[in-house]
């Protein structure tokens, strides 16, 4: 019984050999040149010292915000994708519809110029953002 | 492909959702507001006849039971529509004026309407909660519109951190039932036989959330805080379709899902439905701003209405219907008044005292609101003394003196706080400042024709009581 | 006759639609306030479509037609008891609603005219025509609550149209009076409403009316009494009639047709209808009569000694009235209909013709005014007349020819109705009560003398003789020449109404005139037309009998109208006054202090009610009353206060006690 799970545990292996494997080589072959930047907190590329209450630019959060969506969306399609061909057409063309709402979305949120990082100069400081 | 044909049930779903779409679609690449106002008055009204033709239509389950259609149901959404359509004509002139107008309200309107249609139909746990959270999220951004008034952004975040939080319960209380029965439909729910301690704690939770969305006391205290800071022709929305919506999905949870808990629950909604009343009218007697005298207005509407539930017959279900009719109809025309007044002087311009002498400089606008207001007192021959009438009367039948006890005494406190804004309106002396703008055909048309359904349904309540009660069997 | 009953609704929907119009685009818009003509013709279409539909409905009805109800839609329904806005079209009632239409619309014609130069003439057409609503709704219900209604809505068109100059005190208080009084009035017929529910268990005249037999002997004559009162009140009879001469103040239209054509006959209107219920009590019946004959001799005499035009008119219509509720006190409720219908045409054309008089004594006034003299008098008052038939031509035709109707001279349409009533008097003195009966028909043959003796003397003070307002104010000197007929649209109304005075009694020529000599005759159209729908007393007395009252009461007329003319004529108005109040010596005083009623009811009943609210009621209302209510006031409030510190502002406040009702909910019920 417990037979069928051996490629899980092979895999489980795998990736432990793997992460470890990949931890050890950076550092036995990488070239070991430290200064304090490199040597602070990686914080995607903001300077981890300051007020905790900093302000950021909102486009941070818009883009997050479409990432999540998007990201989340695609967690309905998957279990579709895998079944769909047992559903029928009906299934296939409510799925076509979900993504077509989804791609409503992604022109509207386009045209409102979320992925303009220079939201300056783009044509979206003049409506809500 | 049975679901095909299936779609017409959900009609009035189906367009206002493509009508948001549309909408939203419209606002990004025309750029026209006035073409997205036009668009949305269009689709609504066509919804609403469509919903108002379904109430009379033949009603049953659709989706594999997901959804129930007509009776109930078609009068949920033509309560919804009804909110939806004057929110959306009386916003306009409204957001126009106040400097806020812009597309998003529309689609944000649509959407939410959209949640609340899905709401007054849901059959299931699951279709309820997803009705109830497009609902939810689309007010916490309408509540928030004014993005520079402090109180707006502020009564938006509070809602939605207590409206996530009461959700939570509500969710909670959803996955208990559904673990102690097996089964996400509410007629399933009903046959469970044995009921133990999952069951009652989910019922618990279930209350509880919906007494978060109705604002029953203790839960209603994010109320007068939301209503008082969201731009007023949204609060109207607020107040009126989302409560008629949550009160229509609350009556088929307890009619369909809880009939054999009706005891219990009778007794949790008679303890809520007391304190609803008399802490909402007392808060209500001391406040001194217009729109948070309404809030409060409408909590202590709210305790009449849990009356009828806790009387929890057929007659009483229809009662409540009627109840929310004659609330759709004078709220919206009060907060349509209050938005009115607002034009002149801003946000702000909501004290009681602000509208000393206001009566008899636009005299169509202070005769309205003295109705809307009569009405809400319950004098006849005003909708809402009929609507006040037969929820008393169901649960007089029923055998609960006290509680209509305290809600004729608690509707005999509220004369005080509503005559307060007529007589500032007519018996005190007004600022020479103040010119009032003759409002548009639209608007004005708009709030006339809600007084004039206030009184007819006053007068001749006949032939809605008669189809309110032919409701029975599946949408209940 | 069922497929026209469609059409009912409608003459009570026209006028009301009228009112709508008139009223909030008045309201609404100052440009259309000006717009007297639009206003006026809206307003006079609004009661003449009704005459119309009305007419046509009169057209097709037989006199045996069965009555027919038409309900719009169910006014109120609680329990076992439900009422409908329902209309009842029969004989009586058209004949109501003829009336109605027909004299208000030729009112309303007439007040186009009259108002011309009103700032309020938009309110006032819009009341009239709220009036014709009320008014209309009276007469065509089909139940008794709907006819309260009306009821109620009548009174409230007459306090708004009496008190329709209310910026002077003394009309707006006239207005408060004639509410006041009618109110009295309303109560005891209300509380009849409730124990006809009670017996009955409905309010449909129809259910009432088949159901007269399950009231007890004592139940009807207690019902009876309490309509009567209400009856009183709006009809201004014994005791509750001094309103009516005080609400003269009002326009004189509206004098002409409220308080004289239309609203005051309502009570008349209601015992006829509720006929059958009045006929089963022989004592109610005579309580009737003698309040009707009484009140006609009361106000005879007060009438007698007025020198203001209106004032004569109003205690004539109050006599008239008395005329009519005798005759339903005889059971001769054809009689006093037709006396109603004659009435309503002839006092209409008395009242029309004195405002044609007061017109033209108003513009007497005016242009003295702008000749910069200081002339102050009272344009209503007869002493300053006399002589206008020179000035005033049509008027004074016309009003010659109704003064002569009224005062029952053959053959113009009083002599028929009054004459009627006399005989039906004389004829219930062989019944129940005959006696009573016989002394009460005296007393109707003394007022008909007085009737034709004050209305000559009127007309004659007023259009005979010369012009005595130069005689008596110097500065008023050559005002003649001011003095003008009024405008066609006044006049021709004064015409047609004139007109209808003189051949609108051969609609009841009594049957015994004609078959003395033919053997048999069925001439009598009015009786044929309201048989079926009143229950009338049987008319005893024989032929010759009649012919002999019917002699008597010419003889009589004829009597009072060579008086007047004896002592009137040619400017001996107050030299012949002066004269019988030396011969009368008090009783003639006790006539012009109008019996000290009013100071009786103020002494006795008001200032009594008032001292007793004072002392005592007030007292009791400031300390124990307003302080207990005032105690819970402040407790509210004080509540309220500290369960604002809750309402924090904030979010965990708020979420506290989110769980703290959970904790609740889930005690309630897990541990049940």
């Amino acid at each position: 019984m417990l037979e069928q799970y051996i490629p899980i545990l092979l895999l489980i292996c795998l990736a432990i050999i793997l992460a470890v494997s990949f931890i050890v080589l950076s550092h036995v072959l990488g070239p070991n040149r430290p200064n304090s930047n490199k040597l602070g907190a990686y914080e995607s590329g903001m300077d981890p010292i300051g007020q905790a209450r900093d302000r950021y630019s909102v486009s941070f959060y818009i883009i997050a915000m479409e990432f999540i969506v998007f990201d989340l969306e695609v967690v309905f399609i998957y279990p579709w994708a895998v079944r769909y061909q047992e559903f029928g057409a009906g299934t296939f063309w409510s799925m076509m519809l979900f993504i077509g709402i989804l791609f409503l979305g992604l022109l509207y949120t386009l045209r409102k110029g979320t992925f303009d990082w220079d939201l300056v100069h783009s044509r979206a400081k003049k409506s809500s953002y | 492909m049975e679901s095909v044909n299936e779609l017409v049930t959900i009609l009035p779903a189906i367009i206002i959702g493509f009508a948001g779409l549309l909408v939203m679609m419209l606002d990004a690449y025309i750029e026209n507001v006035r073409l997205v106002f036009r668009t949305t008055t269009l689709f609504t009204l066509g919804a609403l006849g469509i919903a108002i033709n379904d109430m009379f239509g033949h009603s049953g389950e659709a989706f594999y039971g997901l959804i129930t259609y007509g009776g109930t149901a078609a009068f949920g959404a033509v309560l919804v529509l009804i909110g939806t359509l004057v929110t959306v004509i009386l916003s306009r002139d409204y957001l126009e004026k106040t400097g806020s107008h812009i597309a998003e309200v529309y689609s944000m309107i649509l959407f939410g309407t959209f949640g609340m249609l899905i709401l007054v139909s849901a059959n299931n746990l699951v279709t309820l909660f997803l009705g109830i959270e497009t609902m939810s999220i689309c007010l916490y951004v309408l509540a928030g519109l004014v993005k520079n008034e402090k109180k707006g952004v502020e009564a938006a975040l509070k809602y939605f951190l207590l409206g996530a939080f009461s959700t939570g319960f509500l969710l909670y209380g959803m996955a208990l039932l559904y673990g102690a029965s097996g089964s996400t439909f509410l007629t399933d729910i009903a046959t469970l036989d044995d009921k133990g301690m999952i069951y009652w704690a989910g019922v618990a939770l279930l209350l509880v959330g919906f007494f978060f969305k109705i604002s029953a006391v203790p839960f209603h205290m994010w109320t007068p805080d939301v209503y008082q800071g969201a731009p007023t022709t949204i609060t109207a929305y607020m107040a009126t379709a989302s409560k008629s919506a949550a009160f229509v999905a609350f009556i088929f949870v307890l009619s369909r899902a809880l009939p054999e808990a009706r005891a219990e629950w009778g007794d949790v909604i008679w303890l809520f439905s007391i304190l609803t009343m008399v802490i909402g009218n007392v808060l209500a007697l001391v406040q001194d701003n217009v729109k948070r005298m309404l809030a409060y207005s409408s909590i202590a509407h709210a305790g009449y209405i849990l009356i009828g539930l806790a009387a929890g017959t057929d007659a009483a279900y229809s009662a409540v219907l009627f109840y929310l009719f004659a609330y759709t109809l004078m709220n919206l025309g009060a907060f349509g008044i209050v938005a009115y007044y607002e034009w002149h002087k801003g946000l702000d311009f909501t004290e009681v005292k602000n509208y000393a002498g206001l009566g008899f400089k636009q005299p169509v606008m202070g005769v309205l609101m003295s109705i809307f207001l009569f009405s809400m007192v319950g004098i006849p021959p005003f909708a809402g003394f009929i609507g006040k009438y037969r929820v008393f009367a169901a649960a007089v039948d029923e055998g609960l003196i006290s509680l209509v006890v305290v809600g004729v005494l608690a509707s005999a406190a509220s004369v005080y706080y509503y005559l307060r804004v007529l007589i500032n309106l007519y018996m005190h002396e007004s600022d020479p400042g103040i010119t009032l703008i003759r409002p548009g055909v639209l608007y004005s048309a708009t709030l006339i024709i809600l007084a004039a359904l206030t009184i007819y349904f006053g007068v001749k309540p006949g032939d809605l009581t008669n189809l309110l009660g032919s409701f029975k069997g599946i949408s209940y | 006759m069922d497929t026209y009953v469609h059409l009912v609704p409608w003459i009570v929907i026209i006028p009301l639609v009228g009112f709508l119009f008139n009223g909030l685009f008045g309201l609404f818009s100052e440009s259309f306030q000006t717009r007297k003509t639009l206003i006026g013709s809206i307003a006079t279409l609004a009661v003449f479509i009704p005459f119309l539909i009305a007419a046509y409905l009169f057209i097709l009805m037989q006199g045996d037609s069965e009555s027919v109800s038409v309900s719009l839609f169910t006014w109120i329904e609680v329990g076992d008891f439900s009422t409908d806005i329902g209309y009842r079209l029969d004989q009586l009632s058209l004949l109501m609603v003829l009336v109605v239409t027909g004299v208000g619309a030729l009112i309303h014609f007439y007040s186009i005219g009259y108002m011309a130069d009103d700032e309020g003439f938009w309110k006032f057409f819009s009341f009239l025509n709220l009036f014709i609503f009320t008014m209309l709704n009276l007469v065509l219900a089909d139940n008794m609550l709907l006819l309260f209604l009306g009821w109620e809505g009548v009174g409230l068109c007459s306090y708004l149209l009496i008190g329709f100059w209310y910026t002077d005190m003394a009309k707006s208080d006239a207005a408060k009076k004639a509410f006041l009084y009618n109110r009295v009035g309303d109560f005891a017929f209300l509380i009849a409403l409730f124990m006809i529910f009670q017996v009955i268990g409905s309010l449909r005249f129809e259910d009432i009316l088949n159901g007269t037999n399950l009231f007890t002997g004592e139940q009807v004559f207690i019902i009876g009494l309490l309509i009567l009162i209400g009856a009183t009140g709006k009809s201004a009879q014994i005791p509750l009639f001094v309103w009516l001469p005080d609400a003269m103040a009002g326009p004189t239209p509206v004098s002409a047709l409220i308080h004289a054509a239309t609203m005051v006959t309502s009570g008349i209107y209601v015992i006829s209808r509720l006929s059958p219920l009045f006929m089963l009590s022989a004592e109610l019946m005579l309580f009737v009569a003698v309040i009707g004959a009484f009140t006609a001799v009361i106000a005879a005499t007060i009438a007698l000694t007025k020198y203001d035009i209106k004032a004569v008119l109003a205690y004539s219509t109050v006599s008239q009235l008395g005329f009519m509720f005798l005759a339903l006190g005889t059971g001769a409720y054809v009689a006093a209909m037709f006396h109603l219908v004659t009435h309503a045409f002839f006092k209409a054309c008395l009242f029309l013709g004195s405002g044609s008089v007061i017109h033209a004594m108003h513009h007497v006034e005016n242009k003295l005014h702008n000749e910069g003299k200081k002339v102050h008098f009272d344009p209503q008052d007869m002493r300053f007349m006399g002589g206008l038939k020179n000035y005033l031509p049509h008027t004074y035709k016309t009003f010659m020819i109704a003064t002569i109707a009224i005062a029952g001279i053959p053959p113009l349409a009083g002599f028929f109705s009054k004459d009627e009533i006399l005989v039906m008097t004389f004829n219930a003195g062989m019944g129940a009560y005959g006696e009573v009966y016989i002394g009460l028909w005296a007393l109707a043959l003394v007022t008909a003398f007085m009737t034709a003796f004050y209305m000559f003397r009127l007309t004659l003070g007023t259009f005979h003789g010369t012009f005595r307002l130069p005689g008596k104010i110097k500065e008023a000197k050559d005002a003649e020449k001011y003095l003008h007929e009024s405008p066609f649209t006044m006049t021709s109304v004064l015409w047609v109404l004139a007109g209808l005075s003189i051949v609108g009694g051969f609609i009841g020529i009594p049957n015994f005139v004609v078959s003395t000599f033919t053997g048999t005759a069925d001439v009598n159209l009015i009786s044929n037309w309201l048989d079926h729908v009143t229950l009338n007393a049987d008319l005893i007395i024989g032929k010759e009998v009649e012919w002999l009252l019917l002699f008597g009461s010419v003889v009589i007329a004829l009597l009072g109208v060579f008086t007047a003319f004896r002592m009137y004529d040619y400017n001996q108005l107050e030299a012949s006054d002066a004269g019988i109040s030396e011969k009368l010596g008090a009783i003639y005083q006790v006539w012009s202090d109008k019996y000290k009623l009013d100071e009786i009811y103020e002494g006795g009943i008001v200032h009594p009610t008032i001292r007793f609210s004072d002392r005592v009621l007030a007292v009791f209302d400031i300390r124990f009353i307003d302080g207990f209510v005032n105690a819970v006031a402040s407790i509210v409030r004080f509540i309220g206060g500290v369960m604002r510190y809750f309402q924090t502002g904030l979010v965990q406040t708020y979420a506290y006690g989110i769980v703290l009702g959970v904790i609740v909910i889930v005690a309630m019920l897990l541990f049940r």
